[in-house]
């Protein structure tokens, strides 16, 4: 197997006696996606913060490309190729659909500190901008304030951003989440494509969504990864039943 | 074109007609007031690119103004005593050189817009208006203890410092040097916006996860834009110094920078003419109503009032309605 893409090493993180990543182990390979699940409370966002690089965990690194990258910050990793959509949706929401898209071609090509040409005519970013936008079907609304997006087009939005960067690796968090079944099977289809082109480590609630997709499910419950296999695997272990899948069925 | 376009061509016009009417029936003082709202306005729009583009509440503008402003002074009050500033290790005269002294307010102030910035930027909200609030009456108590230069009581410069080619005591020729100042300072500020620089600060200030996500570190864009906002409020300092022919450290006071707010959130908060319409309300209101009362900043102030509850994008934004985004 080859050298995965991105890696936790035993990752650790407390807040006082709440242990919220306890000894984590994950990765992510090239071609995959990788689900993670979890009851709420579990240590997901927790975990997320960690790998993008919000918040540094009190043990264990981060590895990224081959690279250790648990001292670098956000910017650091975004700029090494990961790419991030949010669970509430981080958009600059007066500009317009394009400039969301803009901006994060500009970042992709990294020079910022430019102060006298319009950006807005710049051929290259452009391009790259409406690409992602038609990827994930929002050219028509390039021209639409972002503010005005309906919840889903706005999730649609995260995830060209992060196209225009063109990362090597996803790091996405509930992509589904608020979107209705119609919203939500339209971007199963296309998270399914994408994973050709860089793996996506998806933390996601949506349960038909997650086991259509996952390559590999991790299961976390109270900070410990509790279990990591295939959706026939997860759907078959008795812990997982009892942690998770049980209070589902319950709920 | 867009409304706010219409807007701002036709406040140009006013602007350039009121003090060519002035001048043809020969009222000086009105030149002089239209001077200083060129010249305010300006210190505006060096505040607008930190607070209206970056969302950075400085409540330390002053430290900028002032600094350009005893910038002149320094160079002036040195060349009109004919005594050097310093002899050793090198020798620096003062100069009486426009030029030469708006070049260096731009640099000192940039250079206290660099430390302070630097220092300030790490915080944010409230901490931050409190720092640069701090840091500009530092310098105003500085200058107050600073016998050198005046001290409490300010300093004169008998004679308005000279520009190459002009006669800088004709009230008229002084003026269309602060409008060609203002003009180039509005153009600069205009490209800012719409380049990629002015495109992830605006977004920084939106949503500063958003711009990391996508490589960029939103410090290095405030700091570069905090430093870019005290250079032109420096010039404007300078060119205040200038008009007065006066430093004092009142410059420095927390009132500068309180009015230096009030310029840009009366006109409008990040739009490209605010600070100009909101200078020159400022100096009408001021202008009007100081002759009534004496008291007329408590009508200014039910006026900032009305426009923070009903009218939050200032004058520009309620008569050009919600800004278009620019394409």
């Amino acid at each position: 197997m080859a050298e995965p893409l991105l890696q936790t090493r035993g990752i650790s993180k407390s807040f006082g006696a709440l242990k919220a990543s306890d000894d984590i182990s994950l990765d992510l390979r090239a071609g995959e996606i990788h689900a993670l699940i979890g009851p709420n409370g579990a240590g997901k966002s927790t975990l997320i913060k960690q790998i993008a690089g919000n918040m540094r965990p009190d043990s264990g690194t981060v590895h990224f490309l081959g690279q250790d990258v648990t001292a670098l910050d956000t910017v650091a990793r975004a700029r090494l190729g990961l790419g991030r959509t949010f669970q509430i949706s981080a958009l600059a929401m007066e500009f317009t659909v394009l400039q969301n898209a803009v901006l994060g071609a500009l970042g992709a090509r990294g020079d910022v500190m430019r102060f006298f040409r319009p950006v807005m005519k710049d051929r290259a970013l452009l391009e790259r901008a409406h690409e992602a936008l038609e990827r994930v079907g929002l050219q028509d609304h390039a021209a639409t304030r972002t503010a005005e997006l309906s919840h889903g087009q706005r999730r649609q939005l995260e995830v060209a951003v992060a196209l225009t960067l063109k990362p090597r690796a996803f790091l996405m968090d509930e992509p589904m989440a608020g979107l209705g079944a119609g919203g939500s099977k339209r971007l199963t289809g296309f998270l399914d494509g994408l994973r050709a082109e860089a793996p996506i480590l998806l933390v996601e609630h949506d349960m038909d969504a997650v086991f259509a997709l996952a390559d590999r499910i991790s299961v976390l419950v109270y900070g410990q990864v509790i279990a990591t296999g295939t959706a026939a695997e997860i759907r078959a272990n008795p812990d997982v039943r009892r942690a998770y899948l049980g209070e589902e069925d319950a709920a | 074109m867009t409304r706010e376009t219409y807007i701002n061509a036709g406040l140009t016009f006013v602007l350039v007609l009121v003090p060519f009417w002035a001048w043809s029936t020969g009222q000086a003082y009105i030149l002089t007031l239209c001077t200083k709202v060129a010249i305010l306005a300006l210190a505006g729009v060096g505040l607008n690119i930190a607070l209206g583009l970056g969302g950075l509440v400085s409540f330390g503008h002053a430290a900028f103004f002032g600094i350009g402003g005893y910038a002149m002074g320094i160079l002036a009050s040195h060349a009109q005593t004919f005594d050097p500033i310093m002899e050793w290790p090198i020798l620096i005269e003062g100069t009486k050189s426009m030029p030469v002294i708006w070049l260096v307010a731009m640099v000192t102030s940039s250079l206290a817009a660099l430390l302070i910035g630097a220092l300030s930027l790490r915080t944010s909200g409230v901490y931050f208006i409190m720092i640069t609030l701090a840091f500009g009456q530092m310098l105003y108590y500085f200058t107050i203890g600073w016998p050198a230069y005046g001290g409490e009581d300010g300093l004169s410069i008998y004679v308005r410092n000279s520009f190459p080619g002009l006669n800088t005591l004709v009230p008229v020729q002084f003026l269309v040097l602060a409008y060609v100042i203002l003009g180039l300072a509005l153009l600069f500020s205009a490209r800012l916006a719409r380049a990629p620089f002015g495109l992830a600060l605006t977004a920084a200030r939106q949503n500063a996860d958003r711009v990391e996500t996508v490589g960029i570190a939103p410090y290095r864009l405030r700091l570069v834009a905090f430093v870019i906002s005290g250079a032109i409020t420096g010039l404007a300092g300078a060119l205040f110094a200038d008009l007065n022919r006066f430093i004092s450290p009142t410059m420095f006071s927390w009132h500068t920078s309180g009015e230096i707010m009030i310029f840009v959130i009366l006109g409008g908060v990040g739009r490209l003419y605010g600070p100009v319409a909101g200078a020159a309300l400022f100096i009408l209101l001021e202008h009007l109503l100081g002759g009534v009362s004496e008291y007329w900043k408590i009508f200014l102030g039910a006026l900032l009032l009305a426009v923070v509850l009903f009218a939050r994008g200032g004058l520009i934004g309620t008569l050009a309605g919600r800004e278009v985004a620019h394409g």
